[in-house]
């Protein structure tokens, strides 16, 4: 019935696909990385399993690098559940499983010698709530610098600043960076977040609907700073609002019941999709 | 079909809340004032000097609670400092490491721990830990520190370290309860986080869920607190009850309630039965002083962390 991206990919204006899928998973620890444009991650056959239930079926999925992918789709329709396998995460419970590979920059991640920590620097993620660690706003954005590197305290004070003037953060908390977290407003709390995650200089951000627990106007900033951030990073954002989808993606990717129904340019997806069921998603017919 | 009359009970049960909450100060006020009048004479007597001398002598009537402090400070200090690292292993064990099988099998242990009366502790302490003190901990501890003061003298089962090792056992369970369910409470997602930044699960301990739980875990270690302090049965049965201050820590000694339950039935004159309730109002005194610390001692960490919202 649904027909995953494979057929989709030929009929849309994808990035060139060839470079980097070409590199053997099985390269040395020094695989090129990824140009903007090229492919940096390519979920291949993925299959995922809460357990007895499966939950994705033979995903297949390229994400540009330095673009924006926004991942739609109604409730329940595993678009947090693929992301969460591009920096494992789901392994942290009892009886997830997934079938498939996912390739970074042409490595499979699942494979034995991944570095699963080293994979969690390069990978960064932002979730649904802001997570502000229990400690200094300093302390949350050092937080990971001290974990990956041996850095000493002014280069650790030039980092956290250039972390929080990325997440376009600095000039409010310049003054309070030795309060706690929590302190600041919600939107503030996920824009630390994001500085936290950055300051480890990763090449990817995940962002699991990182505006849906925060007010319009906070939204509208972080929206600024991910067209800001594909500057340099690979940013994948699973979305409920479409409208999001629409501004801020380059790429948009549709998932339904556990396939992906069809992935595309943004432009494309939203003003004439290929597939009946997107149609109806995307004009709110059902979702 | 006919509309029901509200009868509202509101102002009924406000007036039944208020009531319960007075009873409980009523109560406190109560308990402090029959232990002041209570120990007058003593406090007549002895004064300020009653804390500093540890000379109790019912004989010449000379009583001084020095020793008993000390004994009860101790003997305290050797369970927290046992009980409360244990403890947060433990409870670090069963919500982050241990399979929920395990999980639930040891915390269903730990509870059992908790029920067990504390005579049975203090049977259990005399009759079987102190012996096993005596013929190996002790000497053991003893040929390991050559010249600390702490593990000199003859090793005899009994005294202030046994005493402080029964009551880790016996707060063990307490805080390893309370901190297991702080711990199940730091949401998930904070936790991911943690992990999404690439940290392994020891480095998510301690830089996140444990400074996300501190005042939970600070509460539990005040409630273990409370209880060894005022811990009567098992302590009087293992701590020796000798008015005597030693700086080894295998020596016996005594603690204030200790003393209370050996000779509340020997205090033949109004003087004695005054020094002893005295010794009560010092335990009273020596809990809400602890208690006010750790209200400090939580809001400075809360202020400062912004943890456990």
């Amino acid at each position: 019935m649904i027909q995953t991206s494979a057929l989709s990919r030929s009929q849309t204006d994808l990035p060139p696909t060839t470079i980097t899928t070409a590199i053997p998973a099985t390269t040395s620890t020094t695989a090129k990385t990824a140009r903007p444009g090229e492919i940096k991650i390519a979920a291949r056959g993925l299959d995922f399993f809460y357990g007895e239930q499966q939950a994705l079926y033979s995903n297949d999925l390229e994400i540009a690098a330095n673009k924006v992918t926004a991942i739609i789709g109604p409730s329940g329709c595993g678009k947090s559940t693929h992301l969460r396998t591009y920096n494992r995460i789901f392994e942290l419970y009892r009886g997830q499983t997934v079938r498939g590979e996912v390739l970074l920059d042409g490595r499979n991640i699942f494979d034995a010698d991944c570095d699963q920590l080293e994979l969690r620097r390069r990978i960064g993620m932002i979730f649904q709530k802001p997570t502000p660690f229990p400690m200094s706003v300093f302390d949350n954005v050092a937080y990971g610098l001290k974990q990956h590197y041996h850095i000493g305290r002014s280069e650790l004070a030039e980092k956290v600043e250039m972390g929080l003037r990325q997440a376009a953060l600095w000039d409010e908390v310049k003054d309070k960076l030795h309060k706690p977290g929590t302190a600041l407003s919600g939107g503030q709390q996920q824009r630390l977040c994001i500085a936290r995650a950055i300051a480890v200089e990763p090449e990817v951000l995940l962002m699991d609907e990182p505006t849906s627990a925060i007010d319009p106007v906070a939204t509208a900033r972080i929206e600024e700073l991910v067209s800001d951030l594909k500057e340099r990073y690979t940013i994948v954002i699973v979305t409920h609002n479409m409208q999001q989808a629409a501004r801020i993606s380059d790429f948009t990717a549709f998932f339904y019941q556990g396939r992906i129904v069809e992935f595309g340019r943004t432009g494309k997806i939203f003003t004439n999709p290929d597939n009946k069921q997107t149609e109806d998603y995307i004009t709110g017919r059902f979702g | 079909m006919q509309r029901r009359t509200h009868l509202s009970l509101d102002p009924a049960f406000r007036w039944l809340t208020l009531t319960g909450g007075l009873l409980v100060l009523t109560l406190v006020a109560a308990i402090f004032a029959t232990l002041l009048h209570g120990s007058l004479p003593a406090l007549k007597q002895f004064g300020f000097g009653f804390l500093l001398s540890q000379d109790w002598n019912p004989v010449t009537e000379q009583y001084g609670a020095l020793s008993s402090i000390y004994g009860t400070l101790a003997s305290t200090f050797i369970a927290m400092l046992i009980a409360v690292p244990m403890s947060l292993v433990i409870a670090l064990f069963l919500v982050e490491l241990a399979p929920p099988q395990v999980s639930r099998i040891v915390g269903g242990a730990i509870e059992l721990l908790a029920a067990i009366p504390s005579i049975i502790y203090g049977m259990w302490g005399l009759f079987v830990f102190a012996p096993f003190m005596a013929d190996h901990i002790q000497p053991l501890l003893s040929r390991l520190s050559p010249g600390l003061p702490f593990f000199t003298g003859p090793p005899m089962g009994i005294g202030l370290l046994s005493a402080g090792i029964i009551l880790a056992l016996m707060i063990l369970p307490f805080i390893t309860s309370v901190t297991r369910d702080v711990f199940a409470m730091v949401p998930a997602v904070v936790k991911e986080s943690a992990y999404g930044m690439g940290s392994t699960t020891w480095e998510v301990m301690r830089k996140v869920t444990l400074p996300y739980g501190i005042q939970g875990v600070v509460g539990a270690c005040f409630l273990g607190l409370g209880r060894a302090i005022g811990e009567t049965m098992a302590v009087t049965f293992v701590i020796g009850n000798r008015h005597e201050i030693s700086a080894s820590l295998f020596a016996a000694a005594n603690s204030i309630a200790s003393t209370l339950a050996n000779e509340f039935t020997e205090a033949d004159s109004d003087l004695y039965l005054a020094a002893l309730v005295e010794l009560g109002l010092v335990l009273f005194g020596v809990t809400v002083l602890l208690q006010i610390a750790a209200q400090w001692w939580l809001r400075r960490t809360a202020k400062r962390m912004g943890a456990g919202r």
